[in-house]
């Protein structure tokens, strides 16, 4: 794999933020988790965004996936800035444009897995059994073993569960996913084969992917690492690869 | 989503079926409660049910309800036969007189004294023997129930010989002839009702100045029975009633002067708080338990509206269950002691709209909860891990 230095210019802009703030409370218990934040993020690239617990990482994808209004500066989404746009457009939008893979996978325990990924499709306006089919098609791509499609959440291991979650992400085609610690239920191996196959997949769709993780052994799948601190994006670093597998071997790029 | 709302809610098994028992529990309380009370209500005017054949009933002005007697003289007869629009009028007696039994003891029945010579109001359905028995030397009819409840001899070991044609009783210190068994409408007090005629019937009861309790009548053909009534008030200074208006008098009687009402709305009322509590905290939690599934289905792109209809589809569709059940575990249970008990069951379509509308009220007041709780859920909370 090879690494861009900067994003890649000839690639369309998905994520385009400047001097995004987002406070939380009011009066003394007034938190301010984002302080102006800027990034940018293009078609075809895996940017990770690292850093301590509570410096602002969730709050800035929940900003981006538009499911938490900032405060102010702007952020456009594929020239989309959800602050104009009214809560039933902003959440038809997320339908249509943005695949989420949770850390706690987020699986409805009484669907199947095929359901489960189903769910998008049918959100968006398909019938349930041909969406049942597309899902079990994603399900396919993503390696999911085919006699569990009928299986519940609760019957299959984390990285089965994952794996779905993925090809959940992934079946309405959205233009840009968002995961959040994607694999800190996991164990190496399996975080591994989950990253091989988000990268795979996210680069074969020509998509953008932003990826929230503690998880050091799998900064090498990034193009970027955004690292935050205090609610700001400190530096920006490429990993080393194929062979880094964690953030002291990664170069700084801008600070 | 309407399917995957539904697999959500059948899939937690233990809190579906705690929503549904407890909806039926409500359902099954409120519809039989409601039907026991309507079924003693029709009771109290059941002798007004049974007499079927007038269009008139004539009684003293203060009357208030059925049971309320307050004779007449016998002489209303004819003064109401002489108003205009009367095809027909004859007298009816009823009263208690005491029944001496076998073993000594006294059981209280209600008498009827029918038209010497139409015997017009007596049984609606004869068992054995006929109407026109009556006609026999103290020859008397008793009801089925009593015959095989309260007046039945003592056996030898103890068993109850049930009352049948040729019996004798003694009424009123009065020896009378079974002469037929009756089939009647089962009535508010529960106590044996023997028919016999007017004559009889004011023989055997405590001498009095006045004893017709009513005039029964009917209008001629053609003529507007509340208009004969009217006519009748006019001319006579007493009530008139058609049978549904002294119906709704007796109705209305027990309903306001009785402590009924009140008994068994705080039943019907118990299993409505029953069905709130149970059920609306179990649906609530239901829903507190899926809100993190709520929460990403709202982030994936599913509207507030969808969100509120999958909840209503939820919340209807165990009402609906819970509904079905409930009454028909109600309507089973009425079925089953109707014929065997004395029990007053009575389940007009009327009430399984108001059980509906009961059920429906407790689940969508559990949905109300569940979807401002939905509704104001911030789909950030998916992140949150």
């Amino acid at each position: 794999m090879s690494a861009p230095i900067s994003p890649p210019p000839n690639q369309k802009i998905a994520v385009r933020c400047q001097g995004v703030t987002k406070t939380f409370g009011t009066g003394a218990a007034a938190f301010q988790a984002l302080r102006g934040v800027d990034l940018e993020v293009r078609t075809g690239e895996l940017l990770m965004l690292v850093g301590p617990s509570g410096c602002g990482k969730t709050t800035l994808i929940s900003v981006i996936a538009g499911v938490l209004r900032r405060d102010g500066g702007t952020c456009s989404v594929f020239d989309h800035d959800y602050q104009t746009m009214t809560e039933q457009e902003t959440t038809r939008f997320r339908g249509e444009h943005i695949g989420f893979v949770f850390q706690a996978f987020n699986l409805i325990p009484t669907l199947t897995a095929a359901e489960n990924v189903s769910t998008p499709l049918v959100i968006k306006g398909m019938n349930r059994k041909p969406a049942v089919v597309e899902a079990r098609e994603m399900l396919r791509k993503v390696g999911f073993d085919q006699r569990m499609e009928e299986s519940s959440p609760q019957d299959l291991s984390g990285g089965q569960q994952q794996r779905v979650a993925i090809a959940r992400a992934l079946v309405h085609q959205p233009d840009l996913i968002v995961c959040d610690e994607p694999t800190s239920a996991l164990d190496s191996e399996t975080g591994h084969k989950v990253m091989e196959l988000m990268r795979g997949l996210a680069l074969a769709s020509n998509r953008a992917l932003i990826v929230v993780t503690h998880d050091a052994r799998i900064y090498q799948f990034a193009d970027r690492i955004a690292r935050m601190e205090d609610g700001r994006i400190t530096g920006i670093e490429i990993p080393q690869k194929p062979a880094a597998a964690d953030s002291e071997n990664s170069t700084p790029l801008k600070s | 989503m309407y399917y995957y709302a539904l697999k959500m809610l059948i899939g937690d098994r233990a809190k579906y079926i705690g929503i549904i028992i407890g909806l039926t529990f409500a359902s099954l309380l409120i519809t039989q409660q409601s039907a026991i009370f309507a079924g003693v209500m029709s009771r109290t005017f059941s002798f007004l049910t049974d007499v079927g054949l007038p269009d008139i009933w004539v009684v003293d002005p203060q009357v208030q309800y059925i049971d309320d007697i307050k004779p007449l003289q016998d002489t209303k007869v004819i003064r109401i036969r002489g108003v205009t629009g009367v095809a027909w009028a004859v007298p009816l007696y009823k009263g208690s007189l005491r029944a001496r039994l076998d073993n000594g003891t006294f059981q209280t029945c209600i008498t009827i004294g029918l038209d010497d010579e139409t015997l017009i109001g007596g049984p609606p359905r004869m068992l054995s023997g006929q109407i026109s028995d009556l006609r026999r030397n103290d020859g008397v009819i008793v009801d089925d129930v009593g015959a095989k409840g309260k007046l039945a001899r003592q056996g030898p070991n103890g068993t109850r010989i049930p009352l049948k044609v040729g019996d004798t009783l003694e009424l009123n210190d009065h020896r009378v002839f079974v002469v037929g068994i009756c089939k009647i409408t089962e009535t508010f007090q529960a106590n044996p009702v023997i028919y016999t005629t007017y004559s009889r019937a004011t023989t055997f009861a405590p001498q009095e100045r006045k004893l017709l309790s009513f005039v029964i009548a009917k209008a001629t053909a053609g003529e507007d029975s509340e208009v004969v009534c009217q006519r009748i008030r006019e001319a006579t200074g007493l009530m008139a009633y058609t049978p549904a208006k002294f119906k709704e008098l007796t109705f209305y009687y027990y309903l306001k002067y009785t402590g009924m009402p009140i008994n068994f709305l705080t039943a019907v009322a118990l299993g409505f708080i029953v069905g709130i509590t149970i059920s609306g905290q179990t649906f609530y939690n239901f829903t507190l338990d899926n809100l993190r599934y709520f929460g990403t289905l709202k982030a994936m792109g599913t509207t507030n509206s969808t969100l509120l209809k999958m909840i209503l589809l939820q919340a209807l569709i165990v009402g609906a269950i819970g509904y079905g059940l409930g009454v028909g575990l109600a309507s089973a249970w009425g079925a089953l002691l109707s014929g065997r008990t004395q029990i007053a069951f009575f389940l007009p379509w009327q009430l399984l709209l108001i059980t509906a509308a009961a059920v429906m009220f407790i689940c969508l007041s559990a949905a109300a909860l569940s979807i401002r709780k939905v509704m104001k859920l911030e789909p950030a909370v998916v992140f949150r891990s």
